[in-house]
């Protein structure tokens, strides 16, 4: 196990170098120029080539490169050319509400869909397992904008049920220690804050966990179906052991394998999603961070975010590689 | 092992297996709260218990949600230049001199009276009595000086344009150049003449002077809590990221600053010891909500209490809900640009001809808010300096065939350049004005090729970077009553916007800039807008109107034509 993790380490730096130099091209063959889009309709000619000179700009790419390289490799990735924050400081700042977002959404599609993937596959062909299949195709094909979107139109703009933007309302007075409002509201007893930050998280949460939703349910629902007709089934079946027993020990716990191999990959997935989720409610996390970086040009936040979120995509399908191995024994020994 | 012991093992072994999880799922929910308990023993609430943000019941709310757009850039004004920085530091911040709440005339306010030397050369400032900084330092004469000495002493990365844009564009210098572009400041150093006056000199005459103090990036600051924060950039590194520029900020104002939650919200509580006229609520939120359509819905749903730019098409739904629709008096210009740098728009007949086939009427009437009026010449009609009595081109379709003719130029081809994806208070929706006006010039016999272009990051870089394209749409939006300020921006050198050469014009606007009276300048720059719409570099289109929103419970707040809102005076009341 241990090797495990070191080889996929020492791979995770290989792909990192590659994935920077690719990054380092793609932020740079994107149209415009960063120094006028920095300063605007009031730029001067002389303003534009002091950004370009201070931003270092006015090089070589190759030579652009080579310091990026140098800087990266002493941990400094450099601030962001439209606030002069350092990227790694916004990063952090920023990550706890992407994660929260995010862990919000996961959490909604296990707890709704692994039940219903198992109830579907238990009674298949039946009404429940038509609604199910028919719901999870839709899931996957309305895009997570267009969802989202429509969520809040319908349940926060007619009905008013929740609010339509941000992660906390303006008017309390919360205390922030882990960013994460959540449990910040928990940790400082301020329960109306943690209260009003969870009713904030309910409708982009059902937007972003549409997506892992429908995935679970039918991976689920498939593998249950395949773990239900195989041999040890039948046998604890014949055996006679209580239903119940079966369905936990048998049949889920075989089943949830390809589901945990999903989810690493869903966490690609959520991130992608939360770019246009915190766009759409104005959640101050990573992803809308991004958007504005794309629309502003500003090249160390692209770089730096990009090459973070890959770093933590890497490791979260790490987690879930090592998590195999518990969930299912023969992988730890092999 | 007989068959049934086995079974029997088993099934023992699967008991075992049943307890384990649950076992371990026990312990680890025990560490888990164990942690939680401790972090919260160490987590303290930091709610203020008396002044928090709850709602006070009965007479109305204290807190005030405004709804902006992006967070700002910094909170140090000095190294801002977009409106949203100055939102929140008008509400910390004063200047020597403001504004009259709703005009662009000035007002006083540190400074309560001001006198000018014959040579205009010397200003002398009598200063407000009893003001204090909010962390009780007393704002005098000395103060003034330390705060113009502050900027003419910046160094390095902190006179960039993208930081002392303010400073650089009208003082031009400060003490040491370390831009090549820049030249003599403007500032000659000041003088406390006693705790309550103070003279500000300066190397040459400068008419704009009193109006551009009016900029929240000239207010007054504690500089030398500026300076112990590293506000100044001393060492080298950004200004605009240090202790005292994201948090630090001490200003004479009616807010104090609290907090700020990068992307999501800044907080200001009220300034106890204000000097003038303290804030009816006690705590006043921007919000950075970044999409037009989502401040609609969040000033709809209740979660902010008013936003800025509403979009013309929403001002209709809004007013039908119910909520409050202010308009704030024109200050910004919108043109169709004409570069003469690509034949044959150097003709002059060619630029009166699309002069004459725009119909300014009904491009407002299809595309910009109500209340807008259509505009004679290159700045809205509260700018020193407007003239009345400008050569105006009637829109007059046979008028413009003509001189298309004449000029040999019927079956005329141009380029048509125009932003998408943004909305500009000159140009809330770029596209829509396009189509009017292109259809206006094709029947006058212009055909026009569209090149539509992303706003940011192209747009800027073809229409002011490059020399081949035609005629473009664009605008500006003035910062002080200044005409300098809009001619002197646009004219003033050759540039590739609008590709030519008018030494003329360029003189001319050299020298109205350094003349000391208001009368000298109404004068010179009367005469200056005769000559350029003579030499019609570009269209003039309107003076579009810029709508506020807000929920039907807020009062007392005064839209500015330059922006200059400060908060004090408003109230929030159950809705």
């Amino acid at each position: 196990m241990l090797s495990l993790v070191v080889r996929r380490l020492g791979l995770l730096v290989v792909v990192l170098f590659g994935l920077s130099l690719l990054l380092f091209a793609w932020v740079r063959a994107l149209p415009g120029d960063p120094a006028r889009a920095l300063l605007g309709e009031k730029a001067t000619p002389a303003g534009i080539a002091a950004v370009n000179e201070r931003y270092g700009f006015d090089q070589p790419v190759w030579q652009q490169y080579l310091t990026y390289l140098g800087q990266i490799v002493r941990g400094d990735f450099g601030a962001s050319i439209n606030t002069g924050e350092p990227v790694v400081t916004t990063f952090f700042e920023r990550f706890p509400a992407t994660i929260e977002l995010s862990i919000a959404a996961l959490v909604l599609a296990i707890a709704l869909g692994i039940p219903l993937g198992y109830l579907a596959a238990r009674r298949r062909g039946g009404w429940l397992d038509n609604i199910v299949v028919g719901w999870s195709l839709l899931g996957v094909v309305v895009p997570v904008f267009f969802l989202a979107v429509i969520l809040k139109y319908a349940l926060a703009i007619q009905f008013g049920w929740f609010p339509t933007s941000g992660r906390q309302n303006a008017r309390i007075d919360a205390t922030h220690i882990t960013n994460f409002y959540v449990l910040d509201g928990l940790l400082t007893r301020e329960w109306d804050a943690s209260w009003d930050a969870l009713v904030h998280l309910v409708l982009p949460a059902l937007a972003l966990g549409s997506i892992p939703l429908a995935i679970i349910v039918r991976i689920t629902r498939a593998s249950v179906l395949d773990v239900l007709s195989d041999d040890h089934v039948r046998t604890a079946q014949a055996k006679g052991l209580p239903r119940g027993v079966i369905s936990r020990r048998h049949v889920l716990r075989n089943a949830l394998l390809p589901v945990s191999t999903t989810l690493g990959l869903q966490a690609g997935a959520l991130l992608s999603g939360a770019v246009l989720t915190e766009t759409v409610f104005s959640i101050n996390g990573i992803g809308s961070y991004l958007f504005d970086a794309v629309t502003q040009l500003d090249y160390p936040v692209l770089q730096g975010f990009i090459l973070f979120i890959a770093v933590v995509y890497a490791l979260v399908n790490l987690v879930v590689d090592v998590s195999y191995g518990f969930i299912d024994p023969r992988v730890r020994v092999s | 092992m007989s068959p049934q012991n086995a079974e029997q093992i088993d099934e023992q072994n699967a008991e075992q297996r049943r307890f384990t999880p649950t076992r371990r799922a026990f312990s680890m929910a025990a560490v888990a709260t164990a942690g939680l308990a401790t972090l919260s023993a160490c987590a303290e609430s930091q709610r203020d218990e008396d002044s928090g943000g709850q709602e006070s019941g009965g007479s109305g709310r204290d807190t005030f949600v405004f709804g902006g757009s992006s967070d700002p850039d910094a909170l140090d004004p000095v190294f801002a230049s977009d409106g949203e920085t100055f939102r929140i530091t008008r509400q910390v911040f004063e200047g020597l001199v403001a504004t009259e709440p709703g005009t662009t005339e000035l007002a006083p306010s540190l400074a309560t009276e001001w006198s000018t030397s014959e040579d205009g050369l010397s200003y002398t400032f009598t200063l407000a009595e009893g003001v204090t900084f909010s962390n009780g330092k007393a704002f005098d004469a000395a103060a003034v000086v330390a705060n113009f000495d502050r900027w003419y002493n910046l160094r390095g990365i902190a006179q960039g344009e993208d930081l002392a844009y303010y400073y650089r564009s009208i003082f031009r210098g400060f003490a040491t150049n370390d831009d090549a572009s820049l030249g003599t400041s403007l500032y000659a150093g000041s003088t406390a003449n006693s705790d309550g006056t103070v003279t500000v000199n300066l190397t040459a005459p400068f008419a704009g002077f009193l109006a551009s103090l009016t900029l929240p990036a000239f207010a007054m600051q504690d500089t030398e809590a500026a300076e112990a924060g590293g506000g100044n950039g001393s060492d080298g590194s950004d200004p605009r990221q240090s202790d005292y520029a994201i948090g630090g900020i001490i200003g004479t104002g009616p807010f104090v600053f609290d907090s700020w939650e990068r992307g999501q919200q800044i907080t200001l509580k009220r300034n106890e010891d204000y000097w003038g006229e303290k804030a009816k609520v006690t705590t006043a939120v921007i919000r950075f909500i970044s999409d037009g359509t989502a401040r609609r819905q969040a000033l709809q749903n209740g979660d902010i209490d008013g936003y800025d730019l509403v979009a013309p098409a929403d001002v209709a739904t809004l007013q039908d809900g119910g909520f409050q629709i202010q308009n704030r008096p024109a200050f910004n210009i919108l043109y169709l640009g004409i570069n003469q740098a690509l034949p044959p728009l150097n003709d002059v007949r060619v630029r009166q001809a699309i002069a004459h086939s725009i119909d300014k009427e009904a491009v407002i009437a299809n595309a910009l808010p109500e209340g807008t009026e259509p505009a004679t010449q290159f700045m809205p009609d509260n700018v020193i300096g407007w003239n009345e009595n400008v050569t105006t081109y009637e829109y007059d379709v046979a008028a413009a065939q003509a001189l298309l003719a004449e000029a040999g130029q019927t079956g005329l081809t141009i380029p048509f350049n125009y932003p998408t994806g943004v909305s500009r208070p000159y140009m809330p929706n770029p596209e829509t004005i396009y189509n009017a006006i292109s259809q206006q010039l094709s029947a006058a016999g212009i055909t026009t090729t569209p090149v539509a272009e992303q706003w940011s990051p192209n747009y800027l870089d073809t229409v002011q970077g490059t020399a081949t394209h035609g005629i473009h749409l664009l605008g500006w939006t003035g910062d002080y009553n200044d005409p300098d300020n809009f001619i002197g921006v646009f004219f003033g050198a050759a540039t590739n916007e609008w590709g030519f050469t008018d030494q003329g014009i360029f003189d001319a606007l050299a020298t109205a800039r350094t003349v000391t009276t208001e009368a000298e300048q109404e004068t010179a720059y009367q005469d200056i807008n005769e000559q350029i719409m003579t030499l019609l570099p570009g269209i003039p289109v309107a003076s579009p109107v810029p709508s506020l929103a807000f929920a039907a419970g807020v009062e007392g707040y005064t839209a500015s034509p330059v922006q200059d809102e400060v908060w004090n005076t408003v109230t929030v009341a159950d809705a």
